[in-house]
């Protein structure tokens, strides 16, 4: 297997287009999954009852096979971005979804029970004291939705989109494995580098837990 | 000033945490409550700031029924120190000093300033203003902790076992630390231990629990070891009750005269007339001179460790004035505790 580094050199807009198209696929997955997963979190956590129904759903979310949940929802949002980034969404909820609850669950109750104590009312507690102190928890879920999500986008070539995941296709139908290569190649280094920013991210926001006494 | 009128707490699981209590703490004073654990002392202390709901009866801090005020700006005007401190981990400790303020919206410098403030009224070094609570000791985070509950400078102080934690020696300079703010601040604290000794040293007035919620007894500490009302409070206070006693009376009326002149072990002075040690023919031995307000206790104390069972005495800035001897310090503790037991 020989690696065709002309074919590289005249792709790079091609390349370049593909891999920002693939990194705002996952990216926007993960946003709207941290944005549907905190307020389901935060049910989860302070409601009992609805904890075990909200966690077993997104277990099952995530056993539908990626490509069944592209199927089902192509007569609702068709050959399209839309497509893609629900998918993806659904996926990333199962890890976002239990590392919310178990961040929120890790704080502890005598730092809860100070803050309202000195009067902070239960929407600033949260806001303020359980999420910052959930936060290592809730990244380390952000982190493996990322690179799973990145992973995932390939799939999506069956609808059209895919990212660099077209690579794949392209080179399997020509049989010619350079656009493969490339694509596995830019998809780890993406997955790499997006997870290492999001460690630099998590530092930056926690500064207490830097310097150890 | 804080009134429990017939207040009860039963949960819901049946048991009943408080039973029946009236209780007056006064204005400037420190009521400390204690007890076995399960005897309800923290519950009581909890439903002042409506950490807990009576069942029945009223609770008024400063004549104010607690249950007619919204609960979280009540929360705001009593400062609250808890066992290991309760700070907040993510934040820094001006930071944690200034929660209240900031929630009671004095703007981000101002409650800064504030809490600079009390990092040096709680005898904090400036630069651990910039630190996380994991970074200090046990007792360096008791005091941040202390600074936190009167940064907003509220009139009522509720402290949860908030020197629990900490090791013997930390303990007594932090009850230190809280008498000596307390005779600046004046505020009306309510303390909840299960150490006799520590309600002994911070009470102004002790109320005793008895498991199942009931207060056997409030009084005033001297009042307490003098006459203690039954069997219960006794055993509580411990055998060494008359030695608690004298802890609390000080030396000042112990008749004192000159050191004495030959004798087998004479006082040797530096040239500031400062005691410095006993002098026997062939041996020395130290001397640790007291002052008229130290305890009857700790002159028992240095009279037994005295060679010649003789105290030097000294005054503020330790120059000797005298001498008391083994007897008098003795008689005097009896008429102490007499005086004690026939008074009221």
């Amino acid at each position: 297997m020989t690696i065709d580094w002309s074919w590289i050199g005249d792709h790079t807009d091609d390349l370049t287009s593909l891999t920002i198209s693939h990194l705002q696929a996952a990216l926007t997955a993960v946003f709207f999954g941290v944005l549907i997963s905190l307020p389901l979190a935060v049910v989860a956590h302070r409601v009992r009852p609805l904890r075990g129904f909200l966690l077993g759903f997104s277990n099952v979310l995530f056993t539908i096979p990626s490509i069944a949940i592209f199927v089902l929802l192509l007569p609702i949002s068709g050959l399209t971005r839309t497509t893609t980034v629900i998918g993806l969404t659904v996926y990333t909820l199962v890890v976002l979804l239990r590392n919310t609850v178990e961040g929120l669950d890790s704080v502890p109750a005598k730092t809860k029970e100070a803050a309202k104590a000195m009067g902070t009312r239960p929407l600033r507690t949260l806001l303020t004291v359980e999420f910052p102190l959930a936060l290592p928890v809730i990244m380390a879920g952000v982190r493996i939705a990322t690179v799973m999500s990145i992973s995932l986008v390939s799939v999506a070539t069956y609808i059209g989109d895919g990212g660099l995941g077209q690579l794949f296709t392209d080179g399997f139908q020509r049989n010619f494995p350079t656009p493969v290569i490339v694509g596995v190649v830019l998809t780890i280094l993406l997955a790499v580098a997006a997870d290492a920013l999001l460690v630099a991210l998590q530092y930056a926001l926690t500064p207490w837990k830097r310097r150890r006494a | 000033m804080i009134q429990f009128d017939a207040v009860h707490k039963r949960f819901p699981n049946g048991t009943t945490a408080v039973h029946d209590l009236s209780l007056e703490m006064p204005e400037g004073g420190v009521t400390v409550l204690v007890g076995s654990s399960g005897c309800g002392k923290t519950t009581t202390l909890r439903m002042i700031n409506r950490m807990v709901e009576p069942t029945s009866g009223t609770i008024r801090v400063g004549g104010k029924d607690v249950t007619q005020q919204d609960a979280a700006e009540l929360r705001r005007s009593i400062g609250y120190v808890i066992q290991q401190s309760g700070l907040f981990p993510h934040r820094t400790v001006l930071d944690n000093i200034a929660t209240v303020p900031l929630l009671l919206g004095w703007g981000r410098r101002k409650a800064r300033a504030r809490a600079a403030e009390l990092l040096e009224t709680v005898g904090l070094a400036a630069d651990s203003g910039k630190r996380y609570p994991h970074q200090l000791s046990g007792g360096q985070q008791q005091r941040v902790g202390v600074a936190r509950a009167l940064a907003a400078d509220p009139p009522v102080l509720l402290m949860d076992e908030p020197f629990g934690a900490v090791d013997p020696v930390v303990r007594t300079q932090l009850q230190d630390e809280l008498l000596r703010l307390q005779k600046e601040l004046s505020k009306t604290i309510v303390f909840v231990t299960h150490d006799v000794d520590e309600a002994v040293r911070l009470g102004d007035q002790i109320a005793i629990f008895r498991t199942g919620g009931h207060l056997v007894q409030c009084a005033a500490p001297t009042e307490l070891l003098a006459r203690p009302a039954d069997d219960f409070v006794a055993d509580f206070l411990g055998a060494e009750r008359g030695l608690k006693l004298l802890s609390l009376k000080t030396l000042a009326d112990v008749p004192q005269g000159p050191a004495p002149e030959g004798g087998a072990w004479t006082l040797v002075l530096d040239e500031a007339r400062k005691p410095l040690h006993w002098a026997g023919k062939d041996a020395e031995l130290p001397v640790r001179p007291l002052k008229d307000t130290d305890s009857l206790l700790s002159a028992l104390n240095e009279s037994v460790a005295s060679p010649n069972g003789l105290i030097a005495r000294v005054d503020a800035d330790g120059v000797l004035t005298g001498v008391s001897s083994r007897d008098d310090i003795h008689e005097h503790a009896g008429q102490a505790h007499t005086e004690a037991r026939v008074a009221a």
